[in-house]
């Protein structure tokens, strides 16, 4: 983490994505789109951070990302996601949900498809409808699903005008995220703890299966799946605790966290090396858990402004320490056996972090204090 | 009240005319709202069509400047580590933290600075071109004002080191030689170029006599005859004492050696060693700090200041801070030489070289735009411990003011609001009530910034306002019959009357349509079912509703009748739970004892007499009247039934 790059942009940054490296193809990341909240005007924005090797124009300085395009965006940038090379999904606040497109060759972006009413309250006893927050969108082409304040669940699909199915009610309070599991299920999580799995092939409204954080009900945030194995997931909620599931067994999460003093409003698996993952909280800090087993004198390696973690609680699953070498180092629960060892990315902490992502060894975070980060040393 | 600083400044609104019509106006936090009245200037009321626009005034319009909200971001960073520097650094660290500190605002500034000068040259429009100018220029106003503070009262520089850091300051602020330099020597023959001995003079006047001489050479080697007096003159510039900073030399020594230096340029100019020269003689003449000579220079000194610390460093190198502010006044009165009369920036810097903070604060506050700049010298000048005794005739002191004022213009924008929690924090008599105030505003479209908002009430224990946000989610919830939402609000605010209201909505939903909708929050409700008795009705009903589910009939009826003996239920309910227990009557095995059926039928009876006799009855409540004596005749034909068949069971089970 030698190089840390700061950049001041004049807007709250509510999400950034890393657009995707096609498959197979040995380039970096090097571009990535930022969406911008709270603003009288909204942005959609794409950044470079390549061609450092020859200084720009405009004089930025060299390992600087540079925006490339931006498109104005009606309300709140919820949520945004690339749904392929050219193409992001953005979700509003105005409850409407939007696909951009990218023109490379005059580095323009455009409206390519939107359902401006994805999301909507229907008022008592009345037939005018508001719009509700559209607070999720996750894609896996052709498919599209989008999540509200409403507690709607909404499938779309990039070549339909409208949406090939609706879940209304899906729940009672507001949804705050949705991934999907294994096809065509989907998992989503909400404002009172729980968990819900999806099964798109099932008809009504009810949910396959319902996970939820006993007691006190505290909201979740974010989730995320493992990205080998299916069946982990982890969580992270309005405590700022990190928890991590087994959607296989068991209703209650395998093991809870202690981690941000504040809402944990992003978490993300290392796509390519999962045993890594990276959160972001509202107290203004942005970690990364190191759980890999491969070090062994990892227990005594702290680094500066790291902690290590203090298991609350140990799951159900202790017979499945059996299977070490095939399960994932997330799930096992014996905390002298495997630290997490746990790094703290930003130099001082600052207003909150509200969202980052990863992509091989680069990484980009955005603040309320209108600064995106990005390192392009991840692991060195 | 003190008599006014300064001619109230005056704005025309576009469209108004507060000539023929009245005005009214209304305050807001950081801006006004003005609009046209039906009154005329007699105050009498006309029908004539009057301007239809309300109009919202902002009093700071460069906090919506894109690039300023980049300073007002970065240097937030800055302010916040300023607060910690108290418990971490004493003594001598403290002083080199608190310089560093203000470098680096120093940095944002420039950095904001060129910014937008790279903007004023891409724009396009003239007009918008001019406005980014005047922001640069009042940038680097602030970068000038900021500098000088830096040096007289942070680092508080002793007499010697103190010239040194003058002059980086003025040639920090003069950068024109620069271009000019690149200029000149670039040409083919410099020493034939017409800014030559321009530029020659100017370095010396700044007092770079290195780079002074080495372009001075390049006159020498194109011009032999004069190659004799540009050495001579050269080695007056080499032999210059100056004080370096890794030299040990006492005050007294170098005073000494400068005084020989100084007779020494002196003879020179006695002697006529450069009368064949002028432009030579003229720099001897600057370099022993003639004031006409200097003042003949007039236009490349630009202004006064840059002539006190030219003066000063070839007449007085080891000027005491003390004797510094009179110098700078004789040098401003000869430099402007009556003609004309200082403007609010020269006010403002001979008040700094008098040492007089205040009125350095004040004269800024009236001449710039925004409360950006005092806020935060303020503040570090007040971490210097300079501004301690200070106290005003209102408020808090000064401090606390600037930073009030400042927060409250972040909390005027929509989008900077988060940066003036953090300020607010800082001011430890006013600050909270003033966040108090603020913080309730904010409009709040969305659930997530309810949480951001709602994480900075909770982080400083303001429960009245996480009280008055979380009613104001659950009522919109409400509004927007999300009931499961509102519930979840009302129970984070602890909320009792609410939640009752909320639960009344879910028991009359499922009176109308005869089951409950947002199960998954009714059946996890948890210890908060505790918070109102109305929910705790609620979620022990579900659970009857859940056990009769599960054929578990025996804890459904004591459930069913504990509901009711606990005076947890609601009277008006009393009708829908013993109809509910109709079934259990009438299953085979007998469920109610011979005792919780006396309490049945007591309930039963309870709410039956109390009722009281109706005078006139109409055809349709004759009606309603006739459902419900037919429910309660067969409520109590079932109640008998089950009393029967509970007797003799528990008669048989005590006789066995």
């Amino acid at each position: 983490m030698e190089e840390l790059y700061a950049k001041f942009v004049s807007e709250k940054i509510s999400k950034t994505r890393w657009r995707p490296v096609p498959p197979g193809s040995l380039q970096t990341a090097e571009t990535f789109a930022t969406g911008s909240w709270d603003n009288e005007e909204n942005h959609v924005s794409l950044w470079s951070i390549g061609d450092f090797g020859n200084p720009d124009s405009d004089g930025s300085l060299e390992g600087d990302h540079r925006l490339l395009c931006d498109i104005k965006h009606h309300g709140d940038v919820m949520d945004l996601q690339f749904f392929d090379q050219e193409r992001i999904v953005a979700a509003s606040s105005t409850g409407c949900v939007t696909i951009f497109l990218h023109h490379p060759n005059n580095q323009t972006l455009s409206v390519s498809q939107q359902w401006t009413t994805a999301h909507y309250h229907t008022g008592p006893g009345s037939p005018s409808y508001c719009s509700a927050p559209c607070t999720g969108v996750v894609c896996d082409n052709p498919e599209i699903v989008t999540v509200g304040e409403d507690g709607r669940i909404n499938l779309f699909r990039a070549d339909h005008k409208e949406a090939v199915r609706t879940i209304d009610n899906a729940d009672s309070s507001t949804l705050h995220a949705v991934t999907f599991l294994r096809t065509p299920e989907i998992l989503t999580v909400n404002s009172i703890g729980q968990l819900k799995i999806w099964d798109f092939r099932q008809q009504g409204n009810e949910p396959s299966q319902i996970l939820s954080l006993t007691g006190d009900r505290v909201p979740l945030h974010c989730v995320d799946r493992h990205p080998n194995q299916q069946h982990v997931v982890a969580t992270g909620g309005q405590d700022g605790m990190l928890s991590i599931w087994d959607v296989r067994q068991g209703t209650m999460p395998v093991s809870l966290l202690k981690a941000h003093e504040a809402e944990m409003w992003e978490v993300h698996f290392h796509p390519s090396n999962p045993d890594h993952l990276f959160t972001c909280s509202e107290d203004g800090s942005l970690w990364h858990w190191d759980a890999s087993t491969d070090v062994p004198e990892k227990s005594s390696l702290f680094h500066q402004g790291g902690r290590t973690s203090t298991f609350l609680s140990h799951g159900i699953n202790h017979q499945a320490n059996a299977h070490q070498s095939l399960t994932s180092s997330w799930l096992s629960t014996d905390p002298a056996k495997d630290r997490i060892e746990i790094t703290s990315l930003l130099p001082s902490r600052t207003l909150s972090v509200n969202t980052l992502d990863v992509l091989g060894p680069c990484l980009v975070c955005g603040t309320d204090a209108e600064a995106i980060y990005v390192t392009r040393q991840l692991f060195s | 009240m003190e008599e006014l600083d300064g001619e109230p400044t005056v704005t025309f609104v576009p469209g108004v005319n507060s000539k023929k019509k009245q005005m009214c106006f209304d305050w807001g936090p950081g801006e006004l709202l003005v609009c046209e009245t039906s009154f005329n200037n007699k105050g009498k009321s006309e029908m004539v069509p009057c301007c239809p626009f309300i109009y919202i005034i902002r009093k700071d319009v460069g906090v919506y400047s894109q690039i300023l909200r980049k300073l007002f971001n970065e240097s937030h960073g800055i302010f916040v580590g300023l607060q910690r520097i108290e418990e971490e650094f004493t003594g001598k660290s403290r002083k080199a933290q608190l310089v560093r500190v203000s470098k680096n605002y120093r940095s944002v500034i420039r950095a904001c600075m060129e910014e937008m000068h790279q903007t004023t040259i891409a724009a396009n429009d003239p007009a918008s071109g001019r406005q980014f100018s005047s922001q640069v220029s009042i940038l680097s106003v602030m970068e000038l004002i900021w500098n000088l503070c830096e040096i007289l009262f942070i680092e508080v520089a002793p007499a010697g080191p103190l010239l040194l850091l003058l002059l980086d300051w003025v040639r920090l602020h003069v950068c024109e030689v620069d271009t000019l330099s690149a200029d000149v020597l670039g040409s083919e023959n410099p020493s034939k170029h017409e800014g030559f001995w321009k530029l020659v003079t100017v370095l010396v006047l700044q007092g770079r006599l290195d780079e002074a001489r080495q372009v001075l050479s390049k006159e020498a080697d194109a011009n032999p005859p004069s190659a004799g007096m540009c050495r001579v003159l050269g080695d007056l510039m080499r032999t210059m004492p100056i004080l370096s900073p890794g030299n040990t030399q006492t005050l007294t020594e170098l005073e000494l050696r400068w005084q020989h230096w100084h007779e020494e340029c002196g003879r020179h100019l006695q002697d006529g060693t450069f009368a064949s020269s002028p432009p030579l003689e003229s720099l001897c003449k600057v370099m022993l700090g003639d004031e006409a000579a200097l003042l003949a220079h007039k236009d490349l000194l630009s202004n006064w200041y840059h002539f006190l610390v030219t003066r000063l460093l070839y007449s007085n190198p080891t000027v005491k801070p003390i004797d510094l502010h009179f110098y700078a006044q004789s040098s401003l009165d000869l430099f402007l030489g009556g003609e004309s009369s200082p403007e609010p920036l020269d006010n403002i810097l001979m008040a700094a070289f008098e040492f007089d903070i205040h009125q350095v604060i004040k004269e800024c506050s009236i001449a710039l735009s925004n409360w950006w700049f005092v806020a935060h010298l303020t503040d570090l000048l007040d971490h210097c411990r300079l501004l301690q005794s200070h106290n005003l005739y209102f408020g808090s002191n000064m401090r606390e003011f600037l930073l009030l004022e400042y927060a409250s213009g972040l909390f005027a924008h929509h989008s900077l609001w988060q940066l003036g929690v953090d300020y607010f924090d800082c001011c430890p008599e006013l600050g909270r009530a003033s966040l108090e105030l603020h913080i309730e505003r904010i409009p709040l479209n969305t659930e997530q910034k309810a949480l951001k908002v709602l994480r900075v009430c909770e982080q400083r224990q303001m429960t009245e306002q996480v009280r008055s946000i979380c009613k104001i989610l659950a009522m919109k919830a409400v509004r927007n019959n999300r009931l499961g939402s509102a519930l979840s609000w009302s129970i984070r605010a602890r909320d009792a009357a609410f939640a009752t209201l909320v639960s009344d909505r879910f028991l009359r939903d499922y009176c109308e349509r005869g089951c409950f909708s947002d199960l998954d929050l009714i059946d996890n409700l948890g210890p908060a079912m505790m918070l109102s008795d109305r929910l705790t009705f609620l979620g022990k009903y579900r659970e009857f509703h859940r056990l009769y589910g599960e054929k578990r009939f025996v804890e459904a009826a004591s459930l069913l009748l504990s509901l009711m003996t606990s005076q947890i239920a609601p009277r008006s309910f009393w009708m829908t739970l013993l109809t509910d227990a109709l079934p259990l009557l009438e299953q085979k095995q007998v469920i109610f004892s011979a005792e919780q059926t006396y309490e049945l039928m007591r309930c039963l009876e309870d709410l039956t007499s109390g009722r009281p006799a109706r005078a006139e009855p109409d055809a349709q409540r004759l009606e309603e009247d006739d459902v419900e004596t037919t429910k309660v005749e067969m409520l109590r034909l079932a109640l008998a039934r089950n009393l029967a068949r509970a007797i003799v069971r528990e008669g048989s089970l005590g006789g066995s």
